[in-house]
């Protein structure tokens, strides 16, 4: 595995990439075409950059408009190290936290440039009109995040993805009116052509009309988000899926840090049985709240009558210096260590409190109010509660997938011409994102880092022939991706896809959510390969091949049961605990990830063998030149 | 419409300042009301006010009728279970209503006093001025003609209570506090016009001889 | 509890449709409507009819794609919530709700409950942006914007465009769409140079795709998720009528 780092010192590799890169004539730009697939932050971000150098794109999203891209729903803010606060921040300080962060998962290379990149964000989403929070002195305002401690994050109140998404979409709605981005909306890809090796368009299918279309370019990028949704209750919004980034795996793309998913700590408790979603409430709300459970297990009273030595505030007492912030993963897990203890509040025994009457006490309600107003709203709407007068309920939820399409430094896969933006790669998370580095890694990917190493690739492909839709090629695809559909109309079984879904989704949480064993794992593998057996054999899918959202389900479930599969697969294969990857064989006496640099200080890169073959294991072992692995300690 | 509807509510506001003269003792209010009439009657200046007069009415109603033909080419096909009502006043909703029969009132209105006046073969009073106050309070001697007065006003009331602030909406007056004032006058303002030519009929109705 | 539903259905679009009457057992107050829409799916499912299509995604309330007329009113009978944020629990046993989609000329019906809203996206498109080049903008905080005047441009900005403005609007007007967007950039200094030319653009291709005239009824405001305030539409009138008397239309 060839991660195509540059040369030269970290803090230069970057500037020497951008110095020799290969650039293309404004004159030929015209008559290359690039394929966008996905309009959410990095994916507009990138179609918008394409189109102003002058690239011809063709841009799709299988939502109604490229603006609900699930982006829009991350709250808290996007990190950009402005040392604004005069605190101690610093490009090295950021690359530091975010690869200890990741509990060194991660490339060097990659996570230092997302570092060096984040202050330019900030400047272009300004010049774009995000209303980012400011002082009273007009400059911008800053806030701090778990798993740091200096204040770099940026917001705008609670709605920062929402903010930054619009700047995006409104850049590339730009390019749409100068003729030079066509946008196809409700369309959702079905496959990735490859012609001779490389990337050279897609089949996608209107999911209006139930046609199966076909699309020829000379690049083809992918930021379709991810995968988190595989455990059916989780953060992500109903539409997400893995679809585009696995059929492009099957066409030979490497999935990379495949069961590495972040498992949110702030999310609101699921309540019943028809849940189909778990609310983000932003992980913001832990500077200023307080998470505890009752000392006594079992503790019925109402939150405000548990006298304050009655209250276990276990984050401030297992990691002292960091406290509330500790970082995602690490509070998660102590969560579901307290949860299962049957410290557990509200009805289903499944949640912690985290509690604001400090803060409100300190700084005063209209503060508060200020800077969580609307998910304090939020949180009424859809609890009936009263978070300003008691406690909010929260418990972890299924967030972010680290993992993705294994990308090389210029964000290519293992297929040349296929790029992966965004949440769809794997790249500079590993094995746990910090909060607020999403938004950053989406925003750098599409605005920074494409806009260089697209037009690089390009450069190459200047004097190939031109693919068009009549190769045969797109003939394969377009059969193949019919045949599915058929195969998916003809079952004709007596189960919904849903239940197809949440099934793999409870599995996965049991299995490959917070902690893993061996024996789950195992089991879980088994048991997934007999719900894909069922899915084949008794799925039902009514009406026909127009709009059909159980159509659009059933191919989605049908790559979830396939990926959820290498999910475990990749779980078992790392003996060791790092980031958001707990296995309980591996752990210290007090309960503490126990990592393995000597024999996995590697990431994982599985290739697709064929439907019933094991994947193949493609480690790309990780250099470290700059940071000493240590123990990542937030106590 | 917030232009011709803004001058029209300037237009309410002399006319019924002129009219108040109708509420002083008999006698003096014939000399003062039929002398105002002749005043106004005779000038230029009034006549070409007259004149904008119309055509703001006119106005009004043609462009009203052009928003009302694209409003409803913009609605579509419409709900089968409609409460939309819940979300908005009801005056606010109906202006087109309130403005038909405010129209209904004002062609009555023209013809009984405005028409006769110009038109008609009046007796005129000792000054040897057209003696309309004698018209005036003829007509308001009948309970029915009093009655679809106060209905018409009442239109009118309504119509203003909505369209006041809607001009100031729509010329662009958006500082919040401002538009609480204007919003605060214009229900001050709708109250005072109401209730300034509800009384006239009113009192005459009930001072007749 | 038990639900009684009447549903628009619509096979194709422009395509004839009507009211289909459902029964719904063993709804839970603590559904959210998408859940209980999506219990009633899954009972279609079994007896082997085509589903209800409707729109949704994120369901917390800000990816504006879900949007429907619950019992006559834009996203059911709570004021500012989206139809993802309603729950059952605002519905009583033995209840009978009508569920239609948003309607708007320039809102067609795809299908059921789903709707195109691709207009609100070409009004964008006409001007809805600030013309700043990617990858060169000047230093953040070189450009000075007041506590208040941020705090007041993200109340326009945090428009979801999900379109309840327009299906409760009697006119069906999208003033309030576009005059969160022409306020949000005009507030902004990055944004004013731009602000006459933005203002025209987005009013003209606002009347171009069919959108109605706004007469302040204020329905608008009631019904947005957002909160947005009508008074956006003064602002954006304000703007508007400036550009047009001093003749820069841009």
């Amino acid at each position: 595995m060839d991660a195509k780092i540059p040369p030269g010192p970290l803090a230069d590799k970057w500037n020497y990439y951008k110095a020799h890169a290969r650039l293309v004539n404004p004159a030929n730009r015209k008559k290359m075409k690039v394929i966008v697939v996905g309009t959410g932050l990095a994916g507009a971000s990138c179609a918008a950059s394409l189109a102003e150098q002058g690239y011809a794109v063709d841009c799709f999203c299988f939502q109604d408009s490229s603006r609900r891209a699930h982006s829009v729903a991350a709250q808290g803010g996007v990190n950009a190290c402005k040392n604004y606060k005069n605190d101690g921040d610093s490009v090295y300080r950021m690359f530091y936290d975010t690869i200890k962060g990741g509990d060194f998962r991660s490339r060097e290379a990659n996570v230092y440039r997302l570092a060096e990149c984040s202050a330019a964000l900030i400047d272009q989403a300004v010049a774009q009109g995000v209303p980012f929070a400011r002082e009273y002195s007009g400059y911008l305002d800053n806030r701090s995040f778990g798993g740091v401690q200096v204040s770099r994050t940026f917001y705008a109140r609670g709605q920062t993805g929402q903010q930054l998404l619009l700047g995006a979409y409104q850049a590339l709605m730009r390019q749409v009116h100068t003729g030079k981005v066509a946008l196809h909306t409700r369309h959702e890809m079905l496959d990735l052509v490859v012609v001779e090796g490389k990337a050279k368009g897609i089949i996608v299918r209107d999911l209006e009309t139930g046609k199966l279309e076909r699309y020829a370019a000379d690049a083809v990028v992918l930021a379709s988000g991810g995968y988190g949704k595989i455990y059916y209750l989780s953060t992500l919004a109903m539409g997400c899926n893995a679809s585009a980034i696995w059929r492009a795996h099957k066409k030979g793309a490497y999935m990379a840090g495949v069961s590495w998913v972040q498992v949110h700590p702030t999310s609101l408790p699921q309540s019943g049985q028809h849940q189909s979603k778990l609310t983000l409430m932003s992980e913001s709300l832990r500077n200023d709240g307080r998470i505890w459970v009752p000392l006594k297990a079992g503790d019925t009273r109402h939150p405000n009558d548990i006298p304050e030595p009655e209250r276990d505030y276990y984050l401030e007492r297992r990691y002292p210096s960091f406290g509330n912030l500790a970082p995602r993963d690490i509070s998660s897990r102590a969560a579901k260590e307290r949860i299962d203890a049957g410290h557990g509040v509200g009805a289903m025994k499944n949640a912690v409190y985290l509690d604001f009457s400090k803060a409100i006490g300190e700084q005063g309600k209209d503060k508060i109010a200020e800077k969580y107003g609307n998910l304090f709203t939020m949180y009424q709407k859809i609890t009936g509660i009263n978070a300003y007068a008691q406690p909010m309920l929260i418990s972890p939820a299924a967030h972010f997938t680290m993992g993705g399409l294994w990308v090389d430094y210029t964000l290519m896969s293992t297929i040349a011409g296929l790029f992966v933006l965004g949440e769809a790669n794997f790249s500079d998370h590993g094995a746990n994102r910090l909060g607020a580095n999403s938004l950053l890694q989406a925003c750098v990917d599409g605005y920074f880092v494409a806009p260089y190493t697209i037009p690089d690739y390009l450069a190459g492909e200047l004097k190939a022939e031109k693919v068009t839709t009549a190769h045969p090629a797109f003939d394969l695809a377009e059969a193949l991706a019919q045949t599915k559909i058929d195969e998916l109309l003809s079952i004709q079984g007596d189960l919904p896809a849903d239940y197809f879904h949440k099934n793999l989704g409870r599995l996965l949480y049991d299995t490959c959510g917070l902690s893993r064993s061996k024996e789950g794992l195992e089991r879980a593998i088994r048991e997934i390969g007999e719900l894909r057996q069922e899915f084949y054999r008794r799925l039902k899918v009514t009406g026909d091949d127009k709009v059909n959202t159980e159509l659009e389900k059933a191919g989605r479930v049908a790559d979830y049961l396939e990926l959820g599969a290498l999910m475990c697969r990749d779980a078992l294969a790392r003996e060791e605990s790092c980031g958001a990857h707990f296995r309980e064989e591996y752990q210290t006496e007090d309960g503490e990830a126990m990592r393995n640099d000597r024999d996995f200080c590697y990431v994982s890169a599985w290739e697709w063998q064929g439907a019933d073959q094991p994947h193949v294991l493609h480690p790309e072992p990780l250099v470290f030149e700059q940071v000493a692995l240590s123990t990542r300690s937030y106590k | 419409m917030a232009l011709t509807g803004t001058f029209l509510c300037l237009f309410l506001v002399i006319h019924l300042l002129g009219n108040l003269q109708l509420l002083l003792p008999a006698d003096r209010a014939r000399a003062s009301f039929n002398w105002y009439s002749h005043l106004l009657s005779g000038n230029v200046l009034i006549k070409l006010i007259e004149w904008l007069l119309f055509v703001s009415i006119l106005a009004h109603i043609v462009y009203a009728l052009l928003l009302t033909l694209r409003a409803r080419k913009a609605s579509g096909r419409g709900y089968v279970y409609d409460k939309r009502k819940a979300s908005s006043t009801w005056n606010s909703r109906n202006m087109g209503f309130l403005g038909m029969i405010i129209l209904l009132f004002l062609v009555l209105h023209l013809k009984d006093f405005w028409y006769r006046y110009k038109f008609g073969n009046l007796p005129l009073d000792e000054q040897g001025y057209t003696d309309l106050y004698a018209i005036v309070v003829a007509a308001y001697e009948e309970f029915w003609y009093v009655l679809l007065y106060l209905a018409g006003i009442a239109a009118l009331g309504f119509h203003l209570l909505h369209g006041f602030s809607s001009a100031a909406r729509t010329l662009g007056l958006y500082h919040p506090l401002y538009s609480k004032v204007v919003r605060v006058a214009g229900k001050l303002y709708t109250l005072a016009i109401t209730a300034g030519f509800m009384i006239i009929p009113v009192y005459i109705y009930f001072n007749k001889a | 509890m038990k639900i009684h539903l009447k549903i628009w259905r619509q096979d194709e679009r422009d395509g004839p449709g009507g009211m289909v009457s459902y029964t719904l057992d063993d709804v839970t107050e603590d559904m959210s409507f998408l859940e209980m829409l999506d219990a009633l799916n899954g009972v279609l499912i079994g007896k082997g009819e085509r589903v209800i299509e409707f729109d949704h995604d994120c369901r917390e309330g800000i990816c504006g794609q879900c949007g429907l007329m619950i019992n006559g009113r834009a996203h059911g009978p709570l004021p500012h919530v989206t139809t993802c944020q309603l729950h059952m629990r605002s519905f009583r046993d033995g209840d009978t709700i009508y569920i239609e989609p948003f309607r708007a000329a320039a809102f067609p019906v795809l299908r059921d409950l789903k709707i195109d809203r691709s207009a609100f996206d070409r009004i964008i498109q006409s001007g809805g942006y600030i013309a700043a080049g990617t990858g060169s903008a000047p230093e953040a905080n070189s450009i000075l914007v007041a506590h208040d005047t941020a705090e007041a441009a993200f109340d326009a900005a945090a428009c979801i465009g999900c379109g309840a403005c327009v299906a409760t609007c009697k006119n069906s007007s999208a003033a309030l769409f576009v005059s969160a967007k022409t306020v949000h950039l005009s507030l902004l200094p990055q944004g004013k140079l731009e602000a006459p030319q933005r203002v025209n653009a987005m009013i003209a291709q606002m009347n171009a795709e069919q959108f109605g005239p706004c007469s302040n009824t204020e329905a608008c405001e009631v019904e947005c998720p957002q909160q947005i305030s009508v008074l956006h539409i003064a602002r954006m009138n304000w703007a508007f009528n400036k550009s047009r008397l001093l003749g820069r239309k841009g």
